[in-house]
């Protein structure tokens, strides 16, 4: 398993479904749902990733792993016990499922930060976690963290989409969002952790597109202490998210704002004060405008949001139907599982959706 | 004829079957080359410097000028160009002078650059049908911003320059260019919403109205620096050094100190204006950030101040010095800058190339993660709208010009503007050739200029798939080097074509 691979391009088919009441639901609905968008993928590459499952234990970190060898489990067992207390651990259910081949060992963790390490390193319990991540993720041969936020774990494989939710028993789950992803890459994949969701503790990004941006969205992420080693465009943007929303705390929508934003000749025609605002944040969030075709749904504890790039030139389509809210690259995924939405809808181009719980859900 | 070790550079020819004698070229010649001798056109060779004036104003063609035919025996070390400074100063002794950029042939590398395009997985935009845009602010960013529980802006936000066009004028004053030169550039700036520059010279009485779109400087001789000076721009820049002549002061002599360049610069009439090398009140960084402080005080924090210097081995280091000293602009001049007067071996010698130059910056500043605090704006020798991008790609915020803005002029880069003798009424005081530059038709044609690269510019972004200018900026993975070695590719950050 070789971690650090070139920029491989992929065009892709996307789908997120979240209920707003909190509602559990099977992962067969997605699975249904993103198998029938076929036609933007072709079998190198398909995840999800799942928010509410994992009810029993709510408040610990769910650490989905990937070894390619057991050697890799051994060294990461013990960086694990040194740096948390285990809640529970055991593999990751699979069963053999078509095109689904050379499964890595997938293990599935329940974690805490001990109380004394954090007390000593004096960093938040997110923090801390995350840099063990990153430890794995840039210093551990042949181990991958896949996921690591709490009552969430993402699921990939190279694949099928379908094949990739059979594979991983996905309708033994109950969630209350769900995204996934089928992809087109242009060059095959050497592992599967390249795959989609892309996550950063309970952030989960699904994407497609291409990134025009890249280099400079890159170059300025380094600025503020990311390492873009995946060279994936998915990483960049959940790397921008994080930066934008949980560090610099902007909104979604001013982060949207920066990440795909209004053209100047509708900001001129704005009253002066909205005027102004979209000038500072075009002025200073420059370095991080997506430019380049995009479509992407990110989920968080509190809900999802789907984002189009500031000409639209990736499909989305959005339906809502009682509480439930979808997102999708194509209209015809949604009617797949809820054929009589209350409200369809295209989001105009740079008009984030988005979609919260409802209060004290999550 | 005088024993000479010189010869001509240029051969006046004229056709005299065509020729009228209408004597336009003889006016027209701001050196004197022409004259009538026995009713035909006569050339003094020695004095053609191949400004093209008199062979673009001849009503019937008559005039070519071709190089003077003169073999050299070959010699790859001496080259013909150090024979002739050699016999030069051998007749008069003194510095050699010379006008405009470096003209030596070393390599260029935004020639070793090429840019990137779209093809099938993610699609180009067609400029023709979708919006493109160049805007550019310039000045001092936070490196985030704050919002109120109704989404209003709580972070208050420095002065901010707007150009429509990542394009602005270089820094040329009145004195080393005439007043209708300076005045087309305002009048052009003011068109593409750009800025222009008024160097060191002063800002005249009949400039004003153009305050609002021009950066006035404060150079190491402070002339024409006041209150109003200051307070009319929008943007106060002080100039530590020029891409031609790093380390070197100015001189301009008291012959083009006539009482108008007098009353503009506060000096007075007939007498030199010297810059000194240095600014005499800067001789360390804390120095710099005083007087940055002074004109911010001077101009009440209501625009940003620019900070000058030519690009030299350490730019790096310096610039972050410049940024943490308060600058909100820093503009970089490469060694291939032009100037209206610099000495031959200083123009020809001293500086680093402007594109090693911005990378090394750009870096620097990330690095320090201090990049939003300044802008870059980067000079010395941007001579298409291919070089805008790529100096942009490599990090720039805007490009400033300064020959280009000439060219529209009809400036020939004859590189005699030391002389004052510019027969185009650019480059000189001289009334009666400063009156043949009509600054409403100069100022159509330097804005046709800034209009056409910036609808090449949006081309170059629509093949990259871009449709704003930022998101090329400092985005060097759209550009690939071509035979350039290994190292310049690692300063520049840019992968070799085929990777
Ligand atoms: S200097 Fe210019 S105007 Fe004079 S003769 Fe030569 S080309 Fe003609
Ligand atoms: S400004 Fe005049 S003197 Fe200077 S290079 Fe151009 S044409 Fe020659």
């Amino acid at each position: 398993m070789k971690k650090v691979f070139p920029r491989i391009l992929s065009g892709c088919g996307l789908i997120g479904i979240m209920r707003a009441s909190g509602e559990r639901v099977s992962g067969a609905e997605v699975i249904r749902a993103i198998t029938n968008m076929h036609e933007r993928s072709n079998g190198l590459g398909g995840g999800f990733a799942a928010y509410g499952i994992y009810p029993e234990h709510k408040e610990d970190y769910a650490l989905h792993l990937m070894y390619s060898t057991p050697r890799s489990k051994d060294i990461t067992d013990k960086l694990l016990e040194e740096s948390f207390q285990i809640k529970g651990d055991g593999p990751i259910p699979t069963r053999p499922a078509d095109g689904i081949v050379n499964a890595p060992i997938l293990w599935r963790y329940f974690v805490r930060a001990k109380p004394e390490k954090l007390a000593e390193t004096e960093v938040p319990e997110d923090e801390a976690v995350l840099r063990v991540v990153m430890d794995i993720n840039f210093e551990i041969e042949d181990a991958f963290v896949i996921s690591s936020g709490k009552n969430m774990g993402a699921f990939k494989a190279v694949g099928l989409a379908g094949d990739v939710g059979h594979f991983y028993r996905l309708e033994d789950y109950y969630g209350y969002t769900w995204i996934a992803h089928a992809r087109f890459p242009t060059n095959t994949p050497g592992w599967w952790g390249g795959a989609h969701p892309f996550t950063l503790l309970d952030w989960a990004v699904v994407h497609n597109g291409e990134i025009s941006s890249y280099g400079i969205n890159r170059r300025y992420l380094e600025m503020f202490g990311y390492k873009c080693t995946l060279q994936t465009d998915t990483e960049v943007m959940a790397y921008l998210l994080d930066l934008l929303i949980r560090k610099h705390g902007l909104s979604v929508e001013n982060a949207a704002m920066a990440m795909a934003s209004p053209f100047w000749k509708d900001i001129d025609a704005l009253p002066p004060e909205e005027r102004h605002k979209m000038m500072a944040i075009r002025a200073v969030y420059g370095s991080a405008m997506v430019n380049g075709p995009f479509a992407i749904i990110f989920g968080h504890h509190r809900g999802m949001v789907g984002l189009n790039d500031r000409i639209k030139l990736r499909p989305m389509v959005a339906a809502q139907k009682d509480d439930a809210l979808y997102i999708a690259s194509e209209e015809a995924g949604i009617r797949e599982v809820c054929s009589h939405p209350d409200r369809v809808w295209s989001p105009r181009a740079g008009e984030p959706v988005v979609g919260w719980l409802n209060e004290g859900v999550a | 004829m005088k024993d000479r070790l010189l010869t001509p550079e240029f051969r006046v020819v004229v056709d005299h079957q065509r020729c009228t004698q209408c004597h336009r070229c003889i006016t027209g010649c701001g050196w004197g080359t022409l004259s009538c001798n026995n009713g035909r056109i006569v050339a003094d060779d020695f004095k053609c410097v191949a400004c093209h004036y008199c062979v673009t104003h001849c009503p019937t063609g008559a005039i070519v000028v071709e190089e003077f035919p003169l073999a050299f025996k070959p010699h790859a070390n001496w080259t013909v160009g150090l024979r002739k400074n050699a016999w030069r100063q051998a007749q008069s002794p003194g510095m050699l002078l010379t006008g405009m950029g470096n003209d030596q042939a070393y390599p260029i590398v935004f020639d070793h650059l090429v840019l990137d395009a779209c093809q099938v997985t993610n699609p180009s935009i067609d400029p023709l049908r979708e919006p493109m845009e160049l805007r550019t602010y310039l000045g001092r960013k936070p490196n985030s911003l704050a919002f109120d529980s109704l989404g209003r802006l709580i972070t208050p936000l420095e002065p901010q320059v707007k150009l429509e066009t990542p394009i602005v004028f270089a820094a040329m004053s009145y004195g080393s260019i005439s007043l209708n030169a300076q005045k087309a550039l305002a009048m052009a700036a003011e068109e593409c919403g750009i800025l222009w520059n008024t160097g060191e010279g002063g800002l005249h009485k009949d400039l004003y109205p153009y305050g609002h779109c021009a950066t006035v400087q404060c150079a190491s001789g402070r002339f024409g620096v006041h209150s109003g000076y200051l307070n009319a721009a929008a943007v106060v820049e002080i100039k530590i050094g020029q891409g031609a002549k790093p380390g070197i002061g100015g001189h301009l002599p008291g012959e083009k100190v006539s009482v108008e360049v007098s009353e503009t610069r506060m000096i007075p009439p007939g007498t030199d204006a010297l810059s000194p090398a240095p600014h005499h009140d800067i001789y360390s960084i804390e120095d710099l950030r005083q007087l940055i402080y002074a004109l911010k005080e001077a101009t009440d924090y209501s625009k940003p101040v620019s900070v000058k210097i030519a690009a030299v081995h350490n730019v790096a280091a310096i610039t972050a010095g410049m940024v943490y000293a308060g600058a909100d602009i820093v503009y970089i001049d490469g060694f291939r800058g032009g100037t209206g007067a610099a000495p031959t071996i200083i123009r020809d010698h001293i500086g680093i190339p402007i594109e090693l130059a911005i990378a090394a910056v750009d870096d620097r500043l990330r690095q320090e993660g201090i990049r939003s605090q300044a802008s870059i704006i980067a000079a010395g020798s941007i001579r298409s709208s291919a070089d805008v991008a790529k100096a942009i790609a490599l990090g720039a915020d805007a490009v400033a010009i300064g020959t280009g803005a000439l060219l529209p002029l009809g400036c020939r880069v004859c590189q005699k503007c030391y002389t004052g003798n510019c027969s185009w009424g650019i480059a000189t005081q001289r009334p009666e050739l400063t009156r043949r530059l009509d600054p409403v038709l100069g100022a159509e044609r330097v804005s046709n200029l800034i209009e056409s690269w910036s609808l090449e510019l949006k081309e170059i972004l629509g093949a990259l798939g871009l449709n704003a200018i930022e998101s090329l900026r400092g985005s060097r993975e759209r550009l690939r080097g071509v035979g350039l070695d290994n190292t310049t590719l690692e300063i520049l950050g840019v992968k070799p074509a085929g990777r």
